[in-house]
């Protein structure tokens, strides 16, 4: 798997040549974005496209509990739900994966032996990402070690908003050589970098750094996931393997809550990156209250009844 | 192309609008039939179904009809304006009230899709008379002295690309003014108008303030020569406009006219190109190009040409064509078979004199009027799809190296409507729009609307503004 994208490794080869291509890069209209991102939410997804969509959007979930209050029975109890999210359904589809702190890996590991179910952990000094490269580094090992199959690491913001993209790139590399086979999705945390344009270079320095995911937000501030933030991404990995060939994946995380926003962001997946990103390897959601949302309008479809929130499980 | 994720159809329901077999002429508060009991039928340009049979004015009842727009003005005019605005207000709430209905009916007599219907002439429409209620009781403020005087009887002859709303242009700055109005819809969209009719009663609007005429171009021509009429207000082809200016001459009727355009969308290489992509579909695709003001041409710097074009062609893919009352269609039916054929046409000189097309692979429905989404590249200012407005989803790409040259290109027509500029940089925007021969210059956007802003022509494409407070200037003796 190559680390640079050959197409682009002049782009890499200094500070100022990174810093030149970033800012190469086209501008983005906020209020075009915006406009776009808000049309493609008035399709209408019925029937036999919803229940597509509901699926899909079941299979793509990163079940993801972050919680300072988090213990092994509640990581045990997610992972359960990952691996059957509707216990009167079997042909409920499992989540993608079930996301943790590094320090409960080893629980969600053990849980999810053998179902298919990946084990995704956030590192590098979750959700700030204020710590020594060798701290972070070490986090990432740990976590590894302990059986995840992801890693979700956060960038330095602080660095890309001072300028300083070498270090961010640098970190990012250093982060990727310590995931080993594990797949590296990178947080942007959309909501800090405030601009467009941030968020566009960002998903570049991402990509470049060999990103295998590239993911809006930690769920932890203000503005997370919105549709125009996740378009703009879409674009990026579009272009990016356009013009390498290299695909990669899109996470939005955090504030998608209910089957509709699900269905739309699947929306902005297909007609924004195409269908070859409708798959879980491709594209996720970072969520935990979206999975029984969308378990509720399943059993709606199925059975022709709304049931309501005492016919899924609470975790 | 079959995809993974295919959309099932979603139909807007058809049963919210109820279309009589027949409808009458509009004319001092009561329907009634043509003097000569002719007849026209309006069909679906999506099915060719027939949705309705219509009275086809004649000369006998443009007279009529004048004649009762005259004998309401007295008392119209003589309201305060806080009276007329009471009415336009109730006009506009219902229609808001039932806008879904309207759109319905807008979307199954034109071809536009629901989306259109629903979200743009709609909520324009609304709005349209709102903004111009609002004027009614601050004509002393609207900067033409005190107490500025209406004209009297308006002829009103509108196209039928946007039915509903180009009705409201018209007819929401005439009565806030105090004028009382003729309208003549287009022959082949005459029901949102004849809607409109049933809208003014249900507001309590008195008798023969608003009339509506449906017919044909006969009946536009004896409503704009008739002696009676104070004001001619005409949106349409500028050969019809040309037609109106000659046979208004020597009299003192007032007359705006908002005619043809060849708008140029520009792209300069530091544009924000995803935007610009969706900037440039909006701009010749919405309502399948049969807007007068359309980016009808593209110019696009030559150093972003190929990128700008790779992305065109991969977004025009995704448009979806088809069913208009699809919720999910963004490319309804050409208006008519007429208007398809004009097309058709102007298509083939493009092609027969060199420029290379390219259409969007989509599937055309097997009835109805159809056309999917064309662009010309190798264009040149001497190509006939640069010079002539096609009025249809088609188009022409022309590429310029300096930003001089990119003016110069954009003026170099015989029109001058709209014209749309794409940088990042705020100072080009500003340079380049002085420059531009266009009533409307949009920057980083196009085919946006709203009834505070002017809208008209510079050239061929007529003269006077509808829209905002220059609007009201076309209804008021000063």
């Amino acid at each position: 798997m190559p680390t640079t994208a050959p197409a682009f490794s002049d782009a890499t080869a200094s500070d100022s040549a990174l810093r030149r291509f970033l800012f190469g890069l086209p501008g983005v209209d906020a209020v075009g974005l915006e406009a776009r991102a808000a049309s493609l939410g008035t399709r209408s997804i019925k029937t036999t496209a919803k229940a597509y969509a509901i699926d899909l959007a079941i299979s793509m979930i990163d079940l993801t509990t972050l919680e300072g209050a988090d213990t092994p029975g509640k990581v045990r109890a997610l992972a359960a739900k990952a691996v059957h999210p509707d216990p009167t359904d079997r042909t409920t589809p499992r989540t993608a994966a079930v996301c943790v702190y590094p320090d409960m890996a080893a629980t969600a590991a053990a849980a999810l032996a053998g179902s298919g179910v990946k084990v995704a952990s956030v590192a590098t000094a979750f959700p700030a990402g204020r710590a020594a490269l060798d701290i972070k580094l070490a986090d990432v090992r740990d976590a590894v070690a302990a059986g995840a199959d992801e890693i979700d690491m956060v960038i330095d913001r602080g660095a890309f908003l001072s300028g300083r993209f070498m270090k961010v790139y640098e970190e990012i590399l250093a982060v990727k050589a310590e995931c080993g086979t594990a797949r590296l999705k990178v947080i942007f945390e959309t909501g800090e970098l405030s601009t467009y344009d941030n968020i566009r270079r960002a998903s570049w320095l991402g990509m470049l750094a060999g990103a295998d995911f590239i993911k809006t937000s930690t769920g932890k501030v203000a503005t997370n996931a919105t549709p125009a933030n996740t378009l703009l991404m879409l674009e990026a990995v579009r272009d990016f393997r356009a013009q390498t060939g290299v695909q990669i994946g899109v996470k939005p995380a955090g504030g998608i809550r209910t089957t509709k926003d699900a269905v739309k962001f699947l929306v902005l997946v297909n007609e924004t990156a195409g269908e070859d990103w409708l798959d879980n390897h491709w594209f996720r959601f970072g969520a935990s209250s979206l999975l029984n949302d969308l378990l509720m309008q399943r059993q709606k479809l199925s059975t022709g009844r709304y049931s309501g929130p005492d016919y899924v499980t609470v975790d | 192309m079959a995809s993974a994720f295919e959309y099932a159809p979603a139909p807007e329901s058809r049963s919210v609008v109820d279309i009589a077999p027949s409808y009458g002429l509009f004319i001092d508060g009561e329907f009634t039939e043509a003097a000569d009991g002719k007849v026209f039928k309006t069909v679906s340009p999506s099915t060719e179904e027939v949705l309705s049979e219509v009275a086809r004015a004649g000369a006998a009842d443009v007279d009529r009809a004048v004649k009762a727009a005259r004998k309401a003005f007295e008392k119209w005019s003589a309201l305060p304006g806080s009276e007329r605005a009471k009415y336009l207000f109730r006009i506009a709430r219902i229609i808001q009230e039932r806008s879904r209905e309207l759109a319905v009916l807008e979307t199954l007599d034109n071809g536009k899709p629901i989306k259109e219907t629903r979200d743009a002439d709609l909520p324009l429409v609304a709005a349209h008379f709102f903004y111009y209620a609002g004027w009614a009781d601050k004509l002393d403020h609207a900067g033409y002295g005190s107490n500025p005087r209406p004209l009297g009887v308006a002829g009103q002859v509108i196209p039928w690309n946007f039915p509903l709303l180009m009705l409201a242009w018209k007819i929401a700055p005439a009565l806030a003014t105090g004028n009382t109005v003729v309208l003549k819809p287009a022959e082949t969209t005459p029901l949102s108008a004849l809607f409109f009719a049933d809208i003014c009663r249900q507001a309590g609007l008195p008798k023969g303030v608003v009339n509506i005429l449906t017919g044909y171009g006969d009946a536009g021509e004896a409503l704009v020569t008739h002696p009676d009429v104070n004001k001619v207000a005409f949106t349409g082809s500028t050969a019809v406009g040309k037609a109106i200016a000659r046979s208004v001459a020597g009299t003192d009727k007032k007359v705006t006219l908002e005619l043809g355009g060849k708008g140029a969308n520009i792209v300069f290489d530091d544009a924000p190109i995803d935007q610009a992509v969706e900037g440039i579909v909006t701009g010749i695709f919405f309502n399948q190009g049969q807007v007068c003001c359309a980016g009808s041409r593209l110019l696009v710097q030559e150093s972003v040409q190929d990128e700008v074009l790779d992305a065109l062609k991969r977004r025009l893919s995704t448009l979806r064509l088809g069913d208009p009352l699809d919720k999910n269609t963004d490319i309804g039916a050409i208006n008519s078979a007429e208007q398809l054929s004009r097309i058709t046409a102007l298509v083939e000189t493009g092609e027969a004199e060199g420029a290379e097309r390219w259409s969007a692979p989509c599937e055309l429905p097997s009835s109805g009027y159809w056309f999917a989404p064309t662009l010309f590249t190798n264009v040149t200012q001497a190509h006939t799809v640069a010079r002539d407005e096609i009025f249809g989803p088609v188009l022409s790409v022309l590429s310029f190296r300096t930003p001089d040259e990119a003016v110069a290109k954009a003026n170099n027509s015989q029109y001058g409507l709209s014209a749309g500029i794409w940088t990042e940089k705020g100072s080009r925007i500003l340079a380049v729009a002085n420059k531009l021969r266009a009533g409307v210059v949009w920057a980083n956007t196009f085919n946006k609307f709203d009834p505070t802003s002017p809208f008209g022509g510079y050239k061929e494409s007529g003269y006077g503004r509808e829209g905002g407070r220059h609007g009201l200037e076309a209804y008021l003796d000063v």
